[in-house]
């Protein structure tokens, strides 16, 4: 069971101001949706996925704090944005990233998808701080990882591993 | 046609606390025309200068953001024309130097260097949209082009200019982003 305003809770707490997004089927009705309708997030919806660490960053100048909400897909199509703003100028680029195809039951590395499971080795090569959210348990992490990113200027990756409901 | 310094030069008389985002050849011309703790030089990925741009204007609605992006530049990032427009920081001006080619690549042509940047950003919906060729008329209208209710763009059509020298870790210098939000996170 993963709940989305549970989660959604957890990210206005944590003090995020900007949610960016790219639709992503897995959080599409159980986070974007509402997130959508929620009067305390300004979503912003991008037409690439590389735009979010773009505009991330430079909101992160005036510390004002911005979530990026994004497919698998999408992350991997941002990895050259990501490797230069988030890596290596160490910018505090916090993402959301739904696990497509993902078998919830199983491990990311073990999913039956391929593009899933060269997700987490590829954050471990780039040194990228990564939590799996794939059940209520999971969602006090959010909080104090988004805290710990702006805190130290670093990113981090939250991977939802099943549809929030 | 213009030379990309020259406009450079006259937009410099203008500026006063506005972030001014410039990559590649732009800020090497850009920063020694007009050195300044403003400058916003380290994008990390070409294409992006737009999106940054974004983010600056949006945290920081009582200031202006000045973004002076290459044409190759915003051909790797058009969707960032129909995000800006849809977002409509009243705050940012794009400014695209369109030379016809991936000046800091080896001066390569642009797959077509005829492409018409204003003609997109006005189908996008930017607030108002200018095509420049001349300095003289560039000079006469930037004034007012700034204190325009954005986002407001501008293609500059400039000649590819001389060699340039390309010296990143000088303008991707940590300090350099450090002083650069200081500066940007002022009061008053």
């Amino acid at each position: 069971m993963l709940n989305g305003g549970k989660i959604i809770a957890a990210i206005k707490a944590s003090g995020v101001e900007y949610v960016l997004s790219v639709p992503d089927i897995v959080t599409s009705s159980g986070l974007l949706a509402p997130i959508a309708q929620n009067k305390d997030l300004r979503l912003i919806r991008v037409c690439k996925e590389d735009e979010c660490i773009g505009i991330a960053s430079g909101l992160s100048y005036s510390d004002t704090r911005a979530l990026i909400l994004i497919q698998h897909t999408g992350f991997l199509d941002s990895i050259n944005a990501i490797r230069g703003i988030a890596v290596e100028y160490r910018q505090p680029i916090c993402m959301m990233i739904g696990l497509l195809q993902h078998d919830p039951e199983l491990a990311p590395r073990a999913s039956p998808s391929y593009g899933v499971r060269i997700v987490e080795p590829i954050l471990d090569d780039m040194g990228i701080a990564h939590h799996l959210i794939g059940a209520d348990m999971d969602v006090g992490k959010i909080g104090p990882e988004i805290d710990g990113a702006y805190r130290e200027s670093r990113p981090v990756a939250f991977l939802i591993g099943r549809s929030p409901l | 046609m213009m030379k990309r310094a020259e406009c450079f030069q006259v937009l410099a008389r203008h500026i006063k606390d506005e972030a001014v985002v410039a990559t590649y050849s732009s800020a090497f011309e850009w920063d020694a025309i007009k050195p300044r703790a403003l400058n916003y030089l380290s994008i990390g990925a070409m294409g992006l200068d737009s999106s940054h741009g974004l983010g600056l204007a949006l945290g920081r609605p009582d200031k202006r953001v000045i973004v002076l992006q290459g044409d190759g530049s915003l051909l790797m990032n058009l969707g960032s024309l129909v995000t800006i427009a849809a977002v409509a920081p009243k705050n940012l001006v794009h400014l695209v130097a369109h030379n016809g080619t991936y000046e800091a690549n080896g001066s390569h042509p642009l797959p077509d260097p005829k492409v018409d940047f204003a003609g997109m950003a006005r189908a996008a919906g930017y607030a108002a949209v200018y095509d420049f060729a001349d300095l003289e008329i560039f000079t006469q209208q930037i004034a007012y082009l700034l204190e325009q209710a954005g986002p407001v763009f501008a293609t500059l059509r400039v000649e590819p200019s001389g060699p340039l020298t390309y010296d990143y870790r000088r303008i991707y210098d940590p300090a350099k982003r450090r002083a650069f939000k200081a500066a940007w996170q002022e009061r008053g």
